[in-house]
């Protein structure tokens, strides 16, 4: 198959990039769709041409490191699928692509379709755990988690990081990044006792990264590549006001022992 | 040198709790004086520098990745073993002990194992705690599945991404520490040396690689935990990122590497399609419970699947090993499907392939049954393939998973540098010439959460270390030869990319050091492999600059790597003239083609020391006595 790629080419965070065109020549259908940059690439590189940067990593949809938008859509055309998973049978030969990186004020481009995801990171660091120092914890059986509660929380611990809820949103928002991780913890009684200090602090995080509200357009779960719905979001929004409502006042000793 | 591997004394059971007694001990207001930098942040890295952060040291975290959540342990599929007995099936922590050493063909140490084994359950119930979600039945218990190797059920598992729970529940606890500010993370940073000052670790050379800027850290300790050595091989199920440059480094600064030689080859893989393949995807061993492997009786037999009758099928794993079945462990499926395909009775359009059908399952348990278990696994087939496997079987093909050699430690994870800890995959600890399924995870884990917190006291307790600043002769030397490197690959200028050189390698060591070595193909695949480390070296081509984000460069710096690290694979292959686990030498089997084990030779570990550029490696011997377990041929029959 062949195909016109336009990719997003940006040298770095400080200058301005711009769309270049690319022939992807003699791509094999069942290629994925990084598999056929590897081929572009590996021509550029050897014309001594700078080749594509791209995130990737695992190549079976988990790590969450690919991040591109094809044609406008985060991860492309395949629902439920990572950028690593679309396979270019998908496409119609002679194509045109258009590829580039997240678009969002918090995810500033590092270089050509990478960007810098860290903000996600520190949402995680401002309350998405539990604190359970290693050592010490009792027998694995004693808590006792039904079968339903244990199936929703991996439901929404699926979710791999990868951004695309924020790409995909109109308000640039990480409510279903978010949502998912609270969720999770918040579907499990070792949740319990950090959930609604998790929430504000979860939420805050949010704002301060630059992230945009949520306006339930529900974009992110048709991006999502592990299809994680929004229903997680009415549940932090839920606890939210829950957690407004019957507010201890949160001070830096009390956040948790360690 | 003497390979000293401190086994503490007594019996099997007891050592670990006497030696965790007979350490020594940082006072908690001491931790904080301490300084430990931890490369990688998987399994092992992420649990350790956690753990050692809530003891109090102060530590610092490198990875090559954008976020400490995307190392490839995430991809583990299947699950984690534990010896809880949930299942009264008969479990104990000694027969994951036995389990383990039997499954490594006797090459791994006793001493070991058996703390693993000790430790496994403390792991599930740390997980547990920090909000892991594993499986569960519906009165709320934990669930368990059998795997490879075992006759009982004692893998704890979240459907089919238990890697990636586990990882985000040791994620989560090292972005807790991050958050408190305990831990100083480096992302996007690449390790590129160990600095030894007066032959202790002190510390990394690594490249920002935002803006190629490189710089050198220095602490009191350092522990690597950065991962397996698969993708040697090119196509391997490893990510593509995964690389064998920071325990190459290390092994060139003096750490001695541990049987190189023993790679595991997984048996259920989806086969290659074609040469634009740039990694294979593995379909967790989980599969073989309900999943039944076999080729057409008839060479060729190219019928759709479901029209060959019962009478023309070979299950060949039943029919091999009757007790075990479709669970035997992984280097015997591998070889028997390798097999079955080397007589011609291979499927599909390359022949490389045998079926993993669930036909039977689904008749019996209900396709609904099935999606539960594995659904996850079917999509991903499905969508890589193009074929539905609730309604044709799956085609399955070995593929390189994981690498159980690695950078030698002692029984306190610590390698032939002083102050140098390796923890997971990196090391060779746990398991021997075969890891059974289930159990990466689980050392990863003990390692990190439960080992190196420990015995990494023991060491800074006793250390006399000197204070080191960045001026010092051999921090600045370490750095400039780094910085050298660099500039050397961007200046060759040649005209193939960094991967055609790798792709070309694999291939060697595939053909000629994979699931059957010999002395012609290993002494063959010597030969070539110095011819395109050759080539490389004059004609790679690294277009742009050091100073900047360069992803060519840091793959052409990873393959130089990988080509020095495939001739030493092949040259441990070669020494060890025995079969055992995943090495399997065609000379040496049995009349009815199983691994040939030569005890009175080869029960030892082999650990290679770098001797300087053009000097043949020293083969360091460890010797392996087994004091608990009777060493006996393996049969899985």
């Amino acid at each position: 198959m062949n195909f016109t790629l336009k990719v997003w080419r940006q040298a770095s965070t400080a200058s301005t990039g711009r769309l270049e065109t690319y022939a992807a020549k003699n791509i094999p259908s069942d290629a994925s769709f990084l598999e056929m940059i590897d081929i572009v690439n590996m021509n550029l590189e050897e014309e001594g041409k700078e080749p594509i940067a791209f995130a990737h990593d695992c190549r079976e949809g988990i790590c969450g490191s690919c991040s591109m938008m094809i044609d406008g859509v985060a991860h492309g055309p395949v629902k439920g699928a990572a950028t690593c998973q679309v396979h270019m049978r998908t496409f119609q030969d002679g194509q045109e692509i258009t590829v580039e990186p997240w678009r969002s004020v918090a995810f500033p481009v590092l270089k050509d379709l990478i960007t810098d995801r860290s903000a996600l990171d520190r949402i995680i660091q401002s309350g998405g755990y539990i604190s359970a120092p290693t050592g010490g914890a009792r027998d694995a059986n004693e808590i006792l988690i039904g079968k339903e509660d244990a199936d929703a929380a991996m439901d929404a611990a699926v979710c791999i990081g990868c951004g695309a809820c924020v790409a995909a949103c109109p308000n640039g928002s990480a409510s279903l990044f978010t949502a998912a991780k609270l969720s999770h913890l918040a579907h499990l009684p070792q949740g319990q006792p950090e959930r609604y200090r998790r929430v504000e602090l979860m939420v805050a995080q949010m704002d301060e990264e630059h992230f945009g509200h949520c306006t339930l357009f529900g974009e992110c779960q048709e991006a999502c590549p592990k299809q994680i719905s929004i229903d997680v979001i009415s549940q932090m929004n839920r606890d939210f006001i829950v957690a407004a409502a019957t507010k201890k006042p949160v001070t830096a000793s009390s956040l948790g022992s360690g | 040198m003497e390979l000293k591997s401190k086994i503490p004394a007594g019996p099997l059971e007891q050592k670990w709790d006497s030696h965790r007694f007979n350490m020594k001990l940082v006072n908690p207001a001491n931790k904080r004086k301490y300084h430990v930098i931890v490369v990688g942040a998987g399994l092992a890295g992420a649990s350790a520098a956690a753990t050692m952060s809530e003891l109090g040291y102060r530590v610092s975290c490198f990875v090559y990745h954008d976020s400490p959540r995307r190392a490839h342990s995430i991809a583990a599929q299947g699950g984690i073993n534990a010896a809880k007995n949930y299942q009264n099936d008969g479990d104990s922590v000694r027969r994951l002990f036995y389990d383990t050493i039997k499954g490594g063909d006797f090459r791994a140490r006793e001493a070991n194992v058996y703390r693993l084994a000790q430790v496994s359950v403390n792991i599930i119930d740390q997980c547990v705690a920090q909000g892991v979600p594993f499986a569960r039945e519906y009165g709320g218990l934990l669930t368990n599945r059998s795997f490879g190797g075992a006759q009982v059920s004692r893998t704890f598992y979240a459907r089919g991404q238990t890697g990636q729970q586990l990882l985000l529940g040791a994620y989560q606890a090292l972005e807790k520490q991050i958050g408190r500010g305990a831990i100083t993370m480096h992302t996007l940073t690449e390790m590129l040396d160990v600095v030894l000052v007066d032959g202790v670790a002190r510390g990394i050379v690594a490249r920002d690689l935002r803006t190629g800027a490189i710089t050198t850290h220095l602490a009191d300790a350092v522990v690597l935990a950065t991962g397996g050595y698969g993708n040697v091989f090119f196509l391997s199920t490893n990510a593509k990122q995964s690389n064998v440059t920071a325990t190459w480094r290390a092994y060139k600064r003096g750490a001695a590497f541990a049987n190189p030689c023993f790679t595991q080859i997984h048996p259920t893989c989806i086969p290659q399609a074609g040469d634009h393949q740039s990694k294979l995807t593995l379909m967790s061993e989980s599969l073989r419970n309900d999943g039944r492997c076999w080729a057409p009786v008839k060479k060729g037999d190219t019928r759709n699947p479901r029209d060959i009758p019962e009478s023309e099928r070979d299950y060949f794993l039943e029919r091999k090993y009757p007790s075990f079945g479709n669970l035997a462990p992984r280097d015997i499926a591998s070889r028997a499907a390798k097999e079955v395909c080397d007589e011609g009775r291979g499927v599909g359009d390359t022949g490389l392939g045998v079926f993993l059908d669930f036909a039977e399952a689904i008749k019996r348990l209900g396709e609904q049954a099935i999606r539960e278990r594995y659904g996850n696994l079917f999509e991903m087939y499905e969508r890589i393939t193009d074929e539905n496997p609730y309604q044709q079987p799956m085609r399955i093909y070995p593929a390189v998973h994981y690498t159980m050699g690695g950078t030698w430690v002692d029984y306190n994870l610590m390698s032939t540098i002083p102050g140098l800890h390796v923890l997971g995959e990196a090391n060779f600890s746990d398991h021997g010439a075969n890891r059974l399924g289930a159990s990466a995870l689980m050392q990863g884990l003990a390692d990190g959460y439960f080992v190196i917190p420990v015995t990494i006291g023991d060491y800074l307790a006793q250390a006399k270390l000197a204070p080191v600043t960045l001026e010092h002769p051999e921090v600045r030397a370490a750095e400039a030869a780094a910085n050298e490197r660099m500039k050397r690959l961007i200046s060759i200028k040649g005209k193939r990319s960094a991967d055609s050189f790798h792709r070309d390698l694999g291939k060697v060591m595939w053909d000629k050091c994979g699931m059957a070595r010999n002395t012609e193909s290993l002494t063959t695949a010597i030969q070539e492999i110095g011819a395109l480390k050759e080539e490389f070296w004059r004609n790679v081509s690294v277009p742009g600059s050091d100073a900047d984000l360069n992803q060519a460069l840091e793959k052409a710096n990873r393959v130089a790597d990988f080509m020095e690290l495939g001739e030493l694979m092949c040259r441990d292959a070669l020494e060890r003239e025995e079969s055992c686990g995943g090495h399997f030498r065609t000379e040496h089997q049995t009349p009815d083609g199983e691994a040939l084990r030569n005890d009175d030779a080869f029960a030892h570990v082999a650990a290679w020391q770098y001797q300087g550029e053009g000097a043949s490696p020293a083969r360091l011997v460890e010797p392996l006595t087994f004091e608990s377990v009777q060493l006996s041929q393996r049969s899985y029959k």
